[in-house]
């Protein structure tokens, strides 16, 4: 798959701004689109998703950052995925299955004060065993793992339906959700006054380790050997794939289940249904807007997380409804393709 | 050199053609003419642009500059249908055949336009006219992916015969025959040609082409070099014209002494290796490599000499049976883009490749950067730096470059496929060279070549690959060759 | 027990036609060699083109519309897919994204966010005399929407065309082996164009069939991922049409099954039932094995 991580080339040259000038010029002109089509005010609109994503303190700590949390741990798990050589569609359903995990345990009551410490580490074992499945069911069958990271989205979908309106229902028995977590289980915030959470400040880390994983470890090089040359890996440097693909898989899907975790103990602190509004998708157009990079999925979680802030602004302010942000998710990445497919006749050309 | 004039009894010319892929000139204004009623023979190195010049007559591609013309007129295709319709037939070095269908379905193939029926049937008994009438055997219900290459090879001439058409292009169809095969293909070309109709014969080997062909024309870089009837010119003249050089008869060096050990190096006993579909590949077969020797590896494709191969380098398990061998081997496979380097990767890193699979902790860039450039030295690897990307190399320094990273840290054990394939005479001599060096220092070497004669220019003992099964046989070509279709 | 069956079997005919026809035209598109994961966005699209046409000319025409809006969603991805030669995997997720995203929209821009039921004109069903007095099957086979007999057209004759027309030999061949198709003067492109569309138009068909002739109505993400169980549907029919329908019965039959446990009693929670047919696509993927029907370039870019 030529999915290319970027090189490390000039990082301010033209060719690396290009993509953000052009995936914003999409932006605007959907947004413009759909006011337009909706009969809203322009101005209205626009300004409401400028003060949603930008326009404050509390925009940008407590809403964009705030929803870029969840985007970039997931777009570095779809990231990790895709450059080593594995299609983890299943990030929406391992996020799911951490997020139950850490609810679990939460409610369970283990461990008093310190719940957190057994919640979260439950969160990546849940995410990484969602993700073995595909993976199993990959290596021991050979199913597409694409379809089957599919299904488990589904299934995952369904197991949190049944767990919000049966066993941990909250306890009046009347709303699909759990019951709330106590501050015990409750991620510490970063600045007071903001809804920033400790989650946020992991992601960056996680970025950094996974960048230098990349980088400078044998892993990480392995890695990257099966992703961009399976058969090379194997012939010349005797590598496991199958074993790699798996890993590459478990890892994947640890990194969805904590994002989950992190979720409902960062900021929903209960579960429900629709608690992941498809941010397993979203990660997709964030992975690959990176170009697999782990540090530039830092850029590419605010990005996104700006765009959705900007457009539950503008739902609520203006009216114009919510759902046109997968819409730009999804040309983000038929960009990204477009803009692939010319670059590697440019190189051909030369 | 005789030229010959493009009239009316010429079935095909091609004049000044020139084509460019990317950054290569792949042709350079060359021509061809083939007179009606010849066997036709287009000799080149790898990379003359033999194929391509044909590629262009058959269609499947545009000339950038020039002209065809069969039969005296011009003609501009755009697909190979058009050539097909004006009696160009093309059977191609990798058959284009689809394995799932059968011989009936792939002989119907683009037939019928948009809108036509296929029956089966019909176009059953329409092959059994067309065995009968040309003498190439084949069973029209069969799928072609069971045929064996022989057969495949027939249904391929078979197409190009369906479509009526009266100039016959085979691109190196020997390549993947046996000895017997490859007579019983001469024998056929030649009433074919003497009936009437023209063949245009694609090869790089010289005396058979001027032992069978009427004509004769040489390319080199792109360029037609020489154009002559086979019987006005000789090997050395040929020779010459195709590697732009006198060819300086390499006196063999001086074999080392036989062997530094008694003991093998390598050694595989009784084993079998299956495919995925369940056909045996390798049946039973033993075989022992020593220190200090180049074994080399003879077998028409598909007699599961690759396999013997990787289980030897231990890239591939055995399903019954052991193999020994060193810690690690050094293995140089065929395919090089697929399975020896990332295209897009550095040179350190594809150097750093072949320990991908057992490094831990971190990457030692530094280092791997050094040893990167003491194999670039060590093989003459032409490149700007250990920086640079492995597609940027040329074909030639690519596999130097691979020769140097298995070479490195003295192995035990070298096992090599087809190395000199598609490299040109300066590099083949420089891997080949690197072989005899490694045997000098005591490595146990195996090679395989499709090409017999570079087999023998360097190996000290032959074992021969037939049907799943290992030989030794006498360092003598007709003993190899008839071991090679199973005679011995 | 007995007055259970004829409505698991309505229940099953009823899930399975939509599936059907989705993946029949998966089926050619893979036999052309395309992996069309984008299915699940001309679904939706043509459940979607369904509801806006019919509102103004009918159920009937209804119908053209939603076949018109699943092959306009087919020919982005096939541009994207065949003329630019990206991976199929991934600009068909975009694909489907961009599919559910722009009827969600789109839906929410002109019809509201009132949350009412929308209600859309449907066909009535047609009965067909003799047949429909089959027993058992009778009146789920044969007392349908008519647009449901297209299935009973569709599977015929797409069998006959794969082995005995010289176009579907071209599209077998390409999915194949395409530079065979090419040596023979077929265009591997156009033969993968045409195919795409052919898919498009049957995922719009899929998904107006879903609103026009038995939900009445929609909802964002109505096609609740039926693109991708079409896809294991192609894997577990073996690419053959008619096994493909075989195969679509039989999860048809699994849907169904929720119904049959509610009306026997067995107490399943109604997530575990809604869940059923995504776990049985797993299992059937594992039990296909390795794919060795499937087309030899089948997800081979260019």
């Amino acid at each position: 798959m030529t999915l290319r991580a970027a090189t490390t080339s000039g990082l301010f040259s033209w060719r690396r701004l290009l993509p953000p000038l052009l995936v914003s010029a999409v932006v605007v002109g959907v947004i413009v689109v759909v006011i337009v089509a909706g009969h809203h005010d322009i101005i209205d609109s626009f300004s409401a998703f400028g003060r949603g994503s930008f326009g404050s303190a509390y925009a940008f700590w407590s809403a964009t950052l705030v929803r870029a949390t969840p985007l970039t741990l997931l777009g570095l798990a779809v990231a990790l995925a895709f450059r080593s050589g594995v299609m983890n569609i299943g990030a929406e359903g391992q996020f799911l299955a951490g997020a139950s995990a850490a609810t679990a345990v939460v409610l369970s009551g283990v461990g008093g004060g310190m719940v957190l410490v057994i919640a979260l580490p439950a969160a990546v074992l849940a995410g990484a065993l969602w993700a073995a499945v595909a993976g199993w069911l990959k290596r021991r069958f050979g199913v597409l793992e694409v379809i089957s990271s599919l299904m488990l989205n589904f299934v995952a979908q369904y197991l949190v339906s049944y767990l919000v309106r049966g066993p941990l229902q909250e306890p009046t028995h009347v709303y699909p959700q759990t019951e709330t977590f106590g501050p015990a289980a409750h991620l510490p915030l970063l600045i007071s006054g903001q809804r920033l959470h400790l989650g946020y400040a992991i992601a960056v880390l996680l970025a950094l380790v996974l960048w230098w994983m990349f980088r400078a470890t044998a892993v990480g090089f392995r890695l990257r050997a099966v992703g961009a040359g399976a058969a090379a890996a194997e012939s010349a440097g005797q590598v496991v794939v199958p074993r790699v693909l798996f890993t590459a898989f478990l890892l994947s899907g640890a990194i969805a289940g904590l994002a989950g975790g992190v979720e409902v103990t960062g900021v929903t602190y209960a579960l429900y249904e629709g608690i992941s509004p498809g941010f397993g998708y979203t990660a997709i157009a964030v992975a690959l807007l990176a170009r697999l990079n782990p540090l530039a999925v830092i850029g590419t979680g605010i990005f996104f997380g700006a765009l959705e802030a900007g457009a539950a602004a503008m739902q609520r302010d203006a009216g114009v409804p919510f759902q046109f942000v997968v819409v730009v998710e999804a040309l983000v990445v038929l960009g990204v393709i477009a803009l692939e497919w010319t670059r590697e006749r440019g190189d051909t050309r030369r | 050199m005789v030229s010959v004039r493009a009239d009316v009894s010429t079935a095909l010319s091609l004049r000044d053609i020139s084509k460019r892929f990317g950054a290569t000139q792949a042709l350079d204004g060359a021509s061809l003419d083939v007179r009606r009623g010849t066997l036709h023979a287009l000799l080149g190195e790898n990379g003359a642009g033999k194929t391509t010049l044909m590629r262009l007559a058959f269609g499947m591609d545009t000339p950038d500059t020039g002209t065809i013309l069969v039969d005296g007129k011009t003609c501009a295709w755009r697909t190979s249908a058009d050539a097909l319709r004006a009696g160009i037939g093309m059977v191609h070095q990798h058959f284009l055949l689809v394995p799932a269908m059968s011989v009936a379905e792939n002989i119907g193939l683009g037939r019928g336009g948009v809108f036509g029926g296929f029956d089966p049937t019909r176009t059953a008994a329409v092959v059994r006219d067309l065995v009968a009438a040309t003498g190439l055997a084949i069973d029209p219900e069969a799928r072609v992916g069971d045929l064996p290459v022989g057969a495949q090879q027939r249904l391929e001439i078979l197409k190009a015969l369906s479509h009526d058409a009266r100039v016959l292009i085979l691109d190196e169809p020997t390549a993947v025959l046996s000895p017997q095969e490859t007579q019983d293909l001469y024998v056929w070309l030649r009433r074919f040609v003497d009936s009437g109709r023209t063949v245009v014969l694609i090869t790089h080997k010289v005396r058979e082409a001027l032992q069978l062909a009427d004509d004769v024309t040489v390319l080199r870089r792109g360029r037609t070099v020489m154009q002559v009837a086979a019987h006005a010119t000789g090997e050395d003249e040929v020779l010459t014209a195709l590697l732009g050089e006198t060819p300086t008869h390499r006196a063999p060096r001086a074999r080392a002494p036989q062997r530094t050990s008694g003991k093998s190096v390598l050694a595989v006993s009784d084993v079998s290796v299956r495919d995925d579909r369940g056909t045996e590949r390798l049946k039973c077969v033993s075989a022992h490599v020593y220190g200090g020797e180049i074994l080399g590896v003879a077998g028409v494709e598909g007699a599961g000499q690759l396999e013997l191969l990787r289980v030897m380098a231990g890239r591939r398990k055995p399903d019954t049976g052991s193999a020994t061998r060193p810690a690690r081997v050094a293995f140089v496979p065929e395919d090089r883009h697929r399975d020896a380097v990332i295209g897009e990767w550095t040179l350190i890193e594809n150097f750093a490749l072949k320990d991908a699979g057992r490094a831990v902790g971190t990457m030692m860039w530094d280092d791997y950067r050094v040893r990167a450039e003491s194999g670039v030295r060590a093989q003459d690897v032409r490149a700007t730096s250990a920086h640079d990307r492995m597609d940027a190399l040329s074909g030639g320094n690519q596999q130097k470059f691979v020769l140097a990273r298995e070479l490195e840290g003295a192995p035990e054990a070298l096992v090599v496929e087809n190395p000199t394939r598609g490299l040109d005479v300066r590099a083949t001599a420089q891997v080949l060279d690197a072989l005899r060096d490694a045997r000098d220092a005591g490595v146990a070497v195996v090679i395989y070549s499709s090409d017999l004669d570079e087999l023998f220019s360097v190996s000290d003992r032959i074992v021969v690959c037939y049907d799943g099964t290992v030989h030794e046989v006498p360092f003598d070509r007709q003993a190899v060759g008839r071991a090679m279709v199973g005679l011995s | 027990m007995t007055d259970a069956i004829t409505p698991f079997v309505e229940a099953t005919v009823r899930t399975a036609t939509p599936l059907a026809f989705a993946a029949l035209g998966e089926l050619v598109a893979e036999r052309s060699g395309v992996i069309n994961i984008g299915l699940e966005g001309t679904i939706i699209a043509g459940a979607f083109g369904g509801l806006v046409v019919a509102g103004t000319a009918g159920a009937g025409l209804g119908f053209v519309g939603a076949v018109a809006a699943g092959m306009l969603v087919a020919a982005i991805f096939a541009f994207f897919v065949v003329t630019l030669k990206a991976d199929h995997i991934i600009t068909g997720t975009a694909i489907s994204m961009l599919g559910v995203g722009s009827t969600g929209t789109l839906y929410r821009l002109y019809y509201g966010t009132t949350g009412a039921a929308l209600e859309t004109p449907t066909l009535a069903p047609f009965p067909i005399p003799i047949l429909r007095n089959i027993p058992w099957i009778g009146e789920a086979f044969f007392a349908q929407p008519p647009v449901m007999y297209l299935l009973y057209v569709i599977v015929p004759c797409l069998a006959w065309y794969m082995t005995r027309t010289s176009a579907g030999l071209a599209l077998r061949a390409v999915g194949e082996r395409p530079e065979a198709a090419r040596a023979a003067g077929i265009s591997p492109a156009r033969v993968r164009w045409v195919a795409l569309l052919f898919c498009g138009a049957m995922g719009g068909l899929s998904g107006g069939t879903l609103v026009l002739a038995q939900v009445g109505t929609f909802n964002e993400g109505i096609s609740a991922g039926r693109g991708f169980i079409a896809i294991a549907i192609v894997v577990l029919g073996r690419w053959s049409a008619v096994g493909v329908t075989g195969a679509a019965l039989l999860f048809g039959a699994a849907s169904a099954l929720q119904y049959l446990a509610q009306a026997m009693g067995w107490g399943i929670p109604y997530q575990f039932a809604l869940a059923l047919p995504y776990v049985l696509t797993l299992v059937a993927l594992a039990a296909a094995g390795k794919r060795s029907a499937a087309p030899a370039s089948l997800g081979v870019r260019g």
